[in-house]
């Protein structure tokens, strides 16, 4: 058998973003979130709020480190594995990825030792403009690797001279037509995904009966903020679906899972897409609706797969399954947290164990929409990597042989499964240790001169070896 | 000709990035690299957190090198990776590996001294990759149009395998000198033990690489013995900086042997580009031919001639907080 090098590089590719994703969702939100703890204990002085910003710091700590090894990755995939891409889009995109090294990471990277090592050794101030500064980079961050992934989509500004694409109007090609959709989307999705594990993990100390002020104070904070964004990542993604259906019709025909070019379309709710026949199996749908949420009018035309040649259409199914999960989450979230916030206008949030339970199983679901979002929007694009105007199959490294792609993509999968387990290990350890209680912090503070508190070190952890502080 | 030559001004400012990638990351991975030589786990605690702070900062040189040189050369870019690609993902498994022993080390209870051989092995590894790139870059590489057409492996060869060994060295000496600033009692008395061998070694490497090095390029040969070259200089000012900084940790000076080690680099580096100039993808393609579009360059340009100040500032400051000899339990508090 042959093995495909665009295919492998494909798959390769989608691991390594699929798993570098996963963190900065996660430590966006969670960035800004440290950012707000330490404010409140500058203004305030409240303990709790230490106690708080202490115990996710440890958190962000872990997840940082393994988004920031995983990201190291990303910026050299380019390069091995599509480097006829990485050429001819040069002029774009090196100046965006550069920009993003500029004006972000180096701002993470340096103020987040200040962030973790640092709290002793600068005036409480300049510890909270670190922290703000860690989340505000994540945020630079975010915006310019999406320009990036936006302008594959929704290319502008350039045009093609002599086989390499040259960058006509900076503004256009930055500032492209899915990027505002696509940033506040993101944005939004990071907050949800930061907010939700705060709250189930704090929902989780509750029931345990643990930690039970800061745990209180986390989840009413994170649960009145998800009230307030998930509705608005509803709204959002309305917008952000009606502006891909101007620029990619086809994408949107393959999430509608819509075959024929019509008016009057169904909101297909469930269905087996087939490539082949060119149809849907077990199709159950609402009709109209998709004319009315699509085009905002009940017999509103909606394209179809069919009106372009099956060479330039997606693979259907994933595009299809992917939207419908990341909507069904969504969905979910918005009555998890207006519930959340209803309780706690009443007053009731601690006595509903069984709320309490169902915000403690949301943890890995923001994970599972983020994912399953991106799925649609990089598969939907498919088979193009510059929509409209580089396909995969030409973007590949022409040196590349399939088993080379195979052996690495290989290692990848046992050099990440080993990081991962061990970084789920060391974060179950961490929350099971859970945030300072009072008494620690009396510790803490008598044990201030000789031996600093540690971002991430946990003293419990090995008793034995307590003899050398 | 235009007023300035842009393609010049990127030589210079990634020119620099590399080298600040390879004195900065270059003493942390080395602090890695020394790692199972240590005298104990204190010892091991001290190394390690008196880096801890600094890596992940020192670490984005490295990216901001890969991507300058895809907005600014994408040939080398497009060239350098594909020719190197096992090399590459050999150097991105060693950096997850060390990367992420930062984190757990302190966590890990019976499991510690696996993210001990983490770290020493990931930057052994990553050390040893960047060394073969620099070998590779020496000997040259097969290309059709902008495309790399050789084989997988014709980067791996005996001379690659040395200059490897040597960047390995190299940081080691780097990491030993900045253990002996950065450490006190019996964890600096050892470097001080390790430093006048690393030193021996690296020159060893140095001698090495030089002889080797006009055999493995009939460019490089041409420049050393063409015409009367300047390039003399560079391996007088080699053998009289280590001279001195072997005095200097016979002394017991503090902070000259790291600073000593720096200009070594500094010598080798520059040493090394002017033997190569102008080739940025040897043996035929030079910085020129491999430059993106001078729209391209000038837009960045902008942005960094205007960052890149306040970058070298707040890195400066945050050296500065953490400045000063590493005291136990300071960092993160794994006992
Ligand atoms: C700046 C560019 C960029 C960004 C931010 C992302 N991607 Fe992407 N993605 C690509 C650039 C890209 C690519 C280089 O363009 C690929 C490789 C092959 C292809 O056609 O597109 C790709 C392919 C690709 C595929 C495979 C699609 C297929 O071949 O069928 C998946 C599943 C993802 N990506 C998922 C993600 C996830 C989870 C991301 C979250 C961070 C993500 N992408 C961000
Ligand atoms: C597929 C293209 C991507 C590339 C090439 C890439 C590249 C990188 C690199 C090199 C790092 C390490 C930086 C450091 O050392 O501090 C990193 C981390 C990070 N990336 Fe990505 N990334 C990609 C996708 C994304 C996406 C889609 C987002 C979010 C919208 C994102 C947001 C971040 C953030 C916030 C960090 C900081 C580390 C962390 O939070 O875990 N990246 N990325
Ligand atoms: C509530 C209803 C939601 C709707 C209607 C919606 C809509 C959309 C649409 C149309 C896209 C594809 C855009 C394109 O490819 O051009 C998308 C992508 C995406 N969605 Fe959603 N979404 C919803 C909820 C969520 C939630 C809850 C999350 C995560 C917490 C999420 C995360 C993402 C991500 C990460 C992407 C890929 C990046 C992007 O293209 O913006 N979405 N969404």
């Amino acid at each position: 058998m042959d093995l495909d090098p665009v295919l492998l590089s494909r798959i390769q590719f989608a691991f390594v973003v699929s798993f570098h994703a996963i963190f900065p969702v996660f430590t966006i939100g969670l960035a800004a979130y440290i950012a707000v703890l330490e404010g409140l204990f500058f203004r305030t002085h409240r303990p709790v709020y230490l106690q708080l910003s202490q115990f996710w710091t440890r958190v962000f700590a872990l997840v940082f480190g393994m988004g920031v090894v995983s990201g190291i990755v990303m910026s050299f995939q380019f390069g091995t594995n599509w480097s006829t891409f990485s050429y001819q889009a040069a002029n774009f995109f090196g100046p965006v990825l550069s920009y993003e090294v500029v004006t972000a990471f180096f701002l993470e990277a340096t103020f987040l030792g200040v962030l973790l090592f640092g709290r002793d050794k600068v005036p409480p101030g300049v510890h909270l403009f670190a922290a703000c500064m860690v989340a505000v980079g994540t945020f630079i961050s975010s915006f310019w690797i999406l320009a990036a992934n936006s302008w594959m989509q929704t290319p502008a500004g350039v045009d093609m001279v002599d086989g390499v694409l040259k960058v006509t109007s900076w503004g256009e090609a930055i500032f492209n037509a899915s990027l505002p959709y696509r940033f506040a989307h993101m944005g939004l999705a990071s907050f949800i995904t930061g907010g939700f594990v705060v709250a189930g993990v704090s929902a989780w100390y509750l029931l345990k009966g643990q930690h039970r002020e800061s745990s209180l104070t986390a989840l009413k904070m994170s649960l009145l903020m998800l009230a307030v964004v998930t509705p608005l990542q509803l709204f959002v993604g309305d917008l952000h679906g009606l502006n891909t259906l101007e620029e990619q019709p086809v994408k949107v025909a393959a999430m509608e899972g819509h075959w024929e070019t019509r008016q009057g379309a169904p909101l297909i709710l469930f269905a087996i897409p087939d490539s082949n026949a060119e149809k849907n199996h077990f199709e159950i749908g609402i009709p109209n609706l998709g004319s009315l949420i699509l085009t905002h009018s009940l017999d509103g035309e909606v394209q179809g797969l069919k009106s372009v040649p099956a060479e330039d259409r997606p693979p259907v199914g994933i595009v299809f399954w992917s939207f419908r999960v990341m909507v069904a989450v969504g969905l979910i979230f918005i009555g998890v947290s207006i519930l959340g916030a209803i309780q706690i206008l009443r007053g009731r949030l601690e006595h509903s164990p069984r709320l309490l339970r169902v915000i403690n199983w949301m943890i890995p679901l923001p994970f599972v929409a983020v994912l399953a979002g991106w799925f649609v929007t990089e598969v939907g694009r498919q088979p193009w990597i510059i929509y409209g105007l580089m396909r995969a199959s030409e973007a590949v490294t022409p040196s590349l042989s399939g088993g080379m792609v195979l052996a690495t993509l290989i290692g990848y999968i046992a050099v990440y499964a080993t990081v991962f387990t061990a970084g789920i290990t060391y974060l179950r350890r961490v929350i099971l240790t859970g945030p300072p209680s009072k008494a620690d912090q009396g510790e803490m503070k008598s044990a201030h001169a000789k031996r600093p508190w540690s971002a991430v070190g946990d003293s419990s952890d090995k008793p034995a070896a307590e003899g050398r502080s | 000709m235009e007023l300035f030559d842009l393609t010049l001004i990127w030589i210079v400012i990634i020119g620099i990035s590399v080298f600040m990638y390879i004195l900065m990351d270059g003493f942390d991975l080395g602090v890695g690299i020394l790692f199972p030589f240590a005298p104990s786990d204190e010892a091991r605690d001290d190394l390690m957190n008196s880096v801890a702070p600094v890596w992940d900062g020192n670490e984005t040189w490295l990216i901001l090198g890969g991507a300058g040189l895809l907005a600014a050369f994408p040939m080398i870019y497009s060239v350098f990776l594909p020719a190197l690609y096992i090399g590459v993902f050999l150097l991105l498994a060693g950096l997850i590996f060390r990367g992420v022993a930062f984190e757990f080390r302190f966590k890990a209870r019976d499991s510690r001294h696996w993210w001990d051989r983490s770290f020493s092995i990931g930057s052994t590894v990553a050390a040893f990759a960047q060394g073969a790139v620099v070998g590779a870059y020496i000997q040259g590489f097969e290309v059709e149009g902008f495309s790399y057409v050789g084989g997988a492996f014709d980067w791996l060869t005996p001379f690659t395998v040395m200059t490897g060994l040597g960047v390995v060295a190299g940081y080691a000496l780097l990491g030993v000198t900045w253990a002996i600033l950065k450490t006190e009692g019996a964890t600096r008395d050892w470097a001080y033990r390790m430093a006048p061998w690393l030193l021996a070694v690296v020159m060893g490497f140095f001698i090495l690489v030089s002889l080797w090095t006009p055999l493995a390029s009939e460019h490089v040969r041409e420049r050393w013995f063409g015409q009367a070259s300047l390039l003399w200089v560079f391996p007088v000012l080699t053998v009289i900086t280590a001279v001195w900084v072997l005095q200097k940790l016979k002394q017991r000076s503090d902070a000259t042997p790291f600073i000593g080690s720096m200009i070594l680099f500094a010598l080798f580096y520059f040493g090394l580009l002017a033997s190569m100039w102008p080739y940025a993808v040897p043996p035929e393609h030079t910085f020129w031919d491999a430059a993106s579009d001078p729209g391209s360059q000038l837009f960045l340009l902008l942005g960094v001639l205007f960052l890149l100040p306040i970058i070298l500032g707040y890195t400066a400051w945050s050296y500065w907080v953490f400045r000063g000899k590493i005291r136990p339990g300071e960092g993160y508090s794994g006992h």
